[in-house]
């Protein structure tokens, strides 16, 4: 079989552009249906872990995927809001509660340099097991928290700052962009953690435009043109009145916000009970409530998988098809080779080389062309495998 | 060197008939066989080097009776005992002039390839004037160069017998007697027997003996009576190229 090999190898060196495209065909159809695999058995295994480790979730009426993602990845998407008067009543759960549920609230809805600026409480760092690696949690308004690879890919550490995207640049009454003091860095978890500015939940209400902070209009008289009317009932600023984008030690007296806080929307809550009682008695209570749900995260993610998993059988028959049709496509690139080839091996018959060892010649070539193609796709798939993790977190958080 | 007696060949659904009652080449000898085209010359040369097997008959090579050979007998002993060279060359286009020399070796397992024949192959490749020409592919070589490495080829396994089918029919006057010439060295130096089939009347000089084919078949019944004595001429009987 030496010889057979040599040759074959000869030849196949000597083509090596018919040899690189067959090499591609059997890559390529193989490399697609394991990558998927791999990705999907990733995101499988990524999503599910996450959700298991998220026992309720409180938020809007609509898609419980939604709210799931909202609150396991940060997705704003279309999740709706509710009031942040629910967290005191998930903690009492009606009073029924044998010890206070975990509420932690979410405020899932604006970015900064295109990662999720995340609202919440010191609580969600205990929750996930979270520790800095430098710096300090925040503790002040305007404060933030990053997560490992945001400080990584933005270049940013303690002491910087990162400001705040606005949400719709044509619509100036809106949010407006807030500089963000950097006080802390997470160590990295492998989770959608990793890709999260975190601030207390006050700072994303400032961020939303619930809150500001200006100059001290008290000591302005009407003259000076910042204010349009003043009275004992109150002032009316004008719009030359100058608006805070940094909070400051020096302009942090002068944040507020207008209107009672328990009604300051967030987008939802981590709900996590002591016990399966006091877990039963939230889900019960949501469940006659109109505009509130109680969903757990790991349902959802199952749902979603078997659906996913059901699309990926459709999937999985078209591969074998195109897998059926590359093998016959490389039949006939044979056969037709063979028929080039048909004077060589009548010259090789004639000095004395057998029919079988002709057959061992075409045989060794495709066995070196598989054997090539799957040292390729073994590399690939090597690859994909180390970069799955991180390509399944972008898919997910992004 | 080679004995046939009673030789009958037939091609499955065909008309033709081949038919040698007698021939005998001696060891050492050089032979060419003449004819026109469709005569048997090269099915002749097949039945000799045990490509092909006779319907009925005996064809003795070396002492080895190739008819009473299975076929895998057959091939070991042609690729060991008979070198063979053809009129298109036949060279592998995807080996260098050195793999085309080894290719023997790399077809049949009955041959090992050791050092010493590595060494063997540059040093006829010199012989032939080739051997600054051992990388090149066929393609990069002229004609005459493609039938010295064909000629490489054929003694690469030292055989008692080399077979020729009109090697010098794709070559030039010049060439045509060069390679002649190098056949005939190389054969006389190694004490081979040479058959060669041609159809050019040009090149007959040199040769022992030459065998008209086309009188061989016509009087192939006179020369099974001739006892002992092949149905061919020597080479100063020639004349007219027949008989």
């Amino acid at each position: 079989m030496n010889g057979p090999i040599k040759l074959a190898w000869k030849y196949i060196i000597y083509h090596k552009y018919k040899s690189l495209i067959l090499v591609a065909c059997i890559f390529l159809t193989a490399l697609l249906p394991i990558a998927i695999k791999i990705l999907l058995s990733q995101f499988n295994q990524k999503i599910t872990v996450r959700a298991d480790s998220t026992p309720a979730v409180v938020g809007a009426k609509g898609s419980s995927l939604d709210l799931t993602l909202n609150a396991i990845y940060f997705k704003s998407g279309t999740v709706d809001t509710i009031a942040f008067s629910e967290v005191e009543r998930v903690r009492e759960n009606g009073a029924v509660a044998e010890t206070p549920v975990l509420a932690i609230p979410i405020h899932s809805m604006f970015t900064a340099r295109e990662f999720p600026v995340v609202g919440t409480s010191l609580d969600y760092f205990a929750f996930r097991g979270l520790s800095l690696q430098r710096g300090s949690q925040f503790t002040t308004l305007g404060d933030c928290v990053l997560g490992g690879k945001v400080a990584q890919e933005l270049a940013v550490d303690v002491g910087d700052y990162i400001i705040s995207d606005r949400d719709n640049v044509l619509n100036l009454a809106g949010d407006s962009p807030l500089r963000l003091n950097v006080v802390g860095v997470l160590g990295e978890s492998r989770t959608p953690d990793d890709l999260a500015v975190f601030v207390d939940v006050k700072t994303a209400w400032v961020i939303q435009g619930l809150g500001h902070g200006h100059q001290d209009l008290n000591q302005e008289s009407e003259e000076s043109g910042k204010l349009i009317s003043k009275s004992k009932d109150g002032i009316v600023a004008s719009k030359a009145v100058e608006s805070f984008i940094e909070i400051t030690p020096e302009n942090i007296e002068s944040f507020h916000f207008h209107g009672d806080i328990s009604d300051f929307p967030i987008t939802s809550i981590i709900a996590v009970s002591e016990t399966e009682k006091d877990d039963t008695v939230l889900e019960g209570r949501y469940a006659r409530d109109s505009s509130i749900q109680f969903t757990k995260p790991s349902d959802d993610v199952r749902e979603l998988m078997s659906l996913v998993f059901r699309v990926k059988q459709f999937f999985d028959a078209n591969a074998i098809l195109i897998a059926i049709s590359t093998g016959l496509l490389l039949f006939l690139v044979m056969l037709l080779s063979m028929r080039l080839r048909r004077r060589e091996m009548e010259t090789m018959f004639k000095l004395g080389c057998s029919r079988n060892t002709i057959v061992q010649l075409q045989f060794a070539e495709m066995l070196i062309i598989f054997g090539v193609a799957l040292v390729f796709v073994s590399v690939a798939i090597w690859g994909v495998t180390i970069i799955s993790g991180d390509i399944v977190e972008s898919i997910l958080v992004s | 060197m080679i004995e046939i007696e009673q030789l009958r060949f037939r091609y499955p659904r065909s008309d033709f008939l081949l038919k040698i009652p007698e021939l005998t080449i001696n060891p050492c000898e050089k032979v060419a066989i003449v004819g026109p085209s469709g005569s048997g010359k090269t099915t002749l040369l097949n039945l000799i080097a045990g490509i092909e097997v006779p319907s009925s008959g005996k064809i003795v090579v070396d002492s080895h009776e190739l008819s009473q050979m299975p076929d895998a007998r057959r091939r070991d002993f042609r690729i060991a005992k008979i070198g063979m060279v053809f009129q298109q060359f036949e060279l592998v286009e995807y080996l260098d002039v050195r793999g085309n020399v080894l290719l023997p070796f790399a077809i049949n397992q009955s041959l090992k390839l050791t050092p010493a024949i590595r060494l063997k192959a540059n040093e006829i490749a010199e012989q032939l004037g080739l051997g600054a020409k051992l990388k090149r592919r066929s393609h990069e070589l002229s004609q005459g160069e493609q039938q010295r490495v064909a000629i490489c080829r054929a003694l690469i396994t030292n055989p008692k017998l080399i077979l020729a089918d009109e090697p010098t029919g794709n070559l030039d006057p010049a060439n045509k007697h060069l390679i002649l010439k190098m056949m005939f060295q190389q054969a006389a130096e190694r004490q081979q027997t040479l058959v060669v089939v041609t159809h050019d009347m040009g090149i007959l000089e040199g040769f022992d003996r030459v065998i008209d084919f086309e009188q061989f078949r016509i009087e192939s019944s006179v020369a099974k009576s001739r006892a002992g004595k092949p149905s061919s001429f020597d080479r100063g009987n020639t004349g007219g190229g027949t008989p």
